[in-house]
């Protein structure tokens, strides 16, 4: 394929998947081993009714209002899971599951109760969102990546989801130590000082701002199997938390690439006329590398080797 | 809050030596209080035993003291000052069944957590930290399995890689949640030969133990708890048949009496 046809059509796509998966996948890895996996999927589905409100309230589809609503209905349900688990003593994963799919039912009807036709908000576009549509009209080839004039023009997703993924990397990298000490020890992380409530929430704020920017361009769906599946198909790589890390990334980057290339060139190889869901597609190459790496990885077999004292 | 103020005016003195302080401490997980209005005045220089029944808050206590679980009321200071002001003075060693060994990360990595205090978020490891944590493993016999993933090595290897990353801390109180629970007989040798190497060199060791056949071979001293307190002190004076039975609520049979060696 020529730059001329993939710069305008497939970069920017692409590269934004790739930032949505890596951003992503980096705290999936903590909220993994912390077996908090399921928060990426609260998070990403509570959002719908944030930005469905958000598009009530001011009438358009604009970045700004519906960012705030979707972090709003994240803090909403952050608080009702607590609420739930200590008013009804069970455990966080049950108030999860219940907080989300209702809030998500509701975002739902909501949805189709106002008058959403004439915009590109609906529920399909909030599970799998519309990344074919980020197409960068005005560049006409790799020269337009240096062209200020092109440049302006690129789809706002882009820098957007860059930037995202710039915080998320540097907040993981920053605090790097305390983040693997209190996941794996938090009573002895407690006794060093480390203040291992507000790291664990703020784990989640961020896990939240990277599902919240990403909700928009590629939906629910990728988020979800973002935080979960490149890590624990890194999990399998490696016995070393850095490794793991790395090979998340790798893992994020590949089923990125790969389910957008297949979803758009996939369906026209085996003979059929229209392309899938590129996000649909990242998922389930997501899911496969899981599956791949369960069969294969070096170390999905553990705890049954430990030697005897 | 009175409770707290009337005791610790009586008790000046001895707090302000004492590694560990604790003064009217409870702690409730729902209705019932877990541990009520315990005092403890451990001291310096010493091996000290938290002994008593399951469920008796033994852990609860240690937990609380350090701040790990929030008291409903109480204080605990660490030589005359406030724990948070003292954590470098610390070192904790946890149930080893509260963690997930399967945690991706090599043993001298769990070393080298307990130097994070002098690492801090972004400090380079260097040399100097590595020598560090070869030296802390090679006091517990684990030198050969530093690049060990940690979930390979066996429930008494754990607990010693967790006691080399207490040492590695360097501190003056070591603070041990069941050290011996479920490791093997050379573990529980070496263990106790590092716990006595540090009170020799002054510092002072708190454990929570459950098995009283050996608390008299490895403590000085003893403090006995079912929720409330129910003695402190030296193992001649304390460790005795009225005060066991006491703790233990009858539950110890004429037997197990006869064969704890009590003085």
């Amino acid at each position: 394929m020529s730059g001329s046809e993939f710069v305008p059509l497939s970069l920017v796509p692409m590269l934004i998947g790739i930032f949505v998966a890596v951003a992503c996948a980096l705290p999936g890895n903590f909220l993994v081993l912390r077996r908090q996996a399921l928060i990426g999927d609260a998070i990403s589905h509570v959002v719908l009714p944030g930005i469905v409100v958000a598009f009530l309230l001011t009438g358009m589809v604009t970045t700004w209002p519906m960012l705030l609503g979707a972090a709003g209905a994240s803090i909403i349900a952050v608080l009702a899971i607590e609420g739930v688990r200590r008013l009804g003593k069970i455990e966080s994963g049950a108030a999860m599951g219940v907080i989300f799919t209702a809030m998500f039912a509701g975002g739902v009807l909501l949805l189709e109760q106002s008058d959403t036709s004439n915009v590109h908000l609906d529920v399909e576009h909030a599970l799998y969102g519309n990344l074919e549509s980020l197409i960068w009209l005005d560049a006409t080839g790799w020269a337009s990546l240096l062209d200020p004039e092109a440049l302006a023009t690129i789809p706002v997703e882009l820098p957007r989801m860059a930037v995202t993924l710039l915080f998320v990397a540097l907040f993981t990298a920053l605090f790097w130590r305390p983040l693997k000490i209190s996941t794996f020890d938090e009573g002895f992380a407690r006794t060093i000082g480390l203040k291992t409530g507000p790291l664990g929430l703020g784990l989640v704020i961020v896990a939240a701002i990277a599902a919240v920017a990403a909700f928009d361009a590629v939906g629910s769906i990728i988020v979800i199997a973002m935080f979960i599946c490149p890590p624990a198909a890194a999990r399998m790589m490696t016995n070393r938390l850095e490794h793991q890390i790395a090979w998340s990334v790798l893992f994020a980057t590949l089923a990125a690439v790969v389910g957008y290339v297949l979803a758009g060139y996939g369906p026209l190889w085996i003979g059929m006329r229209d392309s899938v869901s590129a996000a649909g597609m990242i998922a389930t190459v997501s899911g496969v590398i899981l599956g791949f790496a369960a069969v294969f990885g070096p170390h999905r077999h553990r705890g049954a080797a430990a030697p005897a004292a | 809050m009175t409770l707290e103020l009337a005791s610790s005016q009586e008790t000046v003195a001895p707090r302000a030596e004492s590694p560990l302080a604790v003064r009217g401490m409870t702690v409730s997980y729902g209705q019932k209080p877990a541990v009520f209005s315990v005092d403890m005045t451990v001291e310096p220089g010493k091996m000290t035993a938290i002994i008593g029944p399951n469920g008796a808050g033994k852990s609860t206590l240690l937990k609380a003291a350090l701040g790990i679980l929030t008291p409903l009321a109480g204080t605990a200071t660490v030589y005359g000052k406030p724990v948070e002001q003292q954590r470098h003075r610390i070192a904790y060693v946890p149930q080893r069944a509260s963690v997930d060994w399967d945690f991706p990360t090599r043993v001298v990595d769990v070393v080298l957590m307990g130097l994070y205090p002098q690492l801090g978020l972004l400090g380079r490891i260097r040399p100097v930290h590595r020598a560090r944590a070869a030296d802390c493993l090679a006091r517990v016999g684990m030198e050969d399995f530093a690049t060990r993933q940690i979930g390979q090595l066996s429930g008494g290897q754990q607990q010693r890689v967790f006691l080399a990353r207490a040492l590695a801390q360097d501190a003056d109180l070591y603070l041990l949640d069941e050290p011996f629970a479920g490791v093997d007989a050379a573990t529980e040798k070496a263990i106790i030969a590092v716990l006595k190497s540090l009170r020799d060199a002054g510092k002072t060791v708190v454990a929570v133990h459950h098995d009283l056949s050996t608390v008299p071979e490895y403590f000085d001293n003893v403090f006995l708890i079912n929720t409330h307190r129910v003695a402190e002190g030296r193992v001649e004076e304390v460790f005795q048949a009225h005060h066991l039975q006491d703790a233990y609520g009858g539950r110890l049979a004429g037997a197990q009496m006869d064969a704890l060696q009590l003085s």
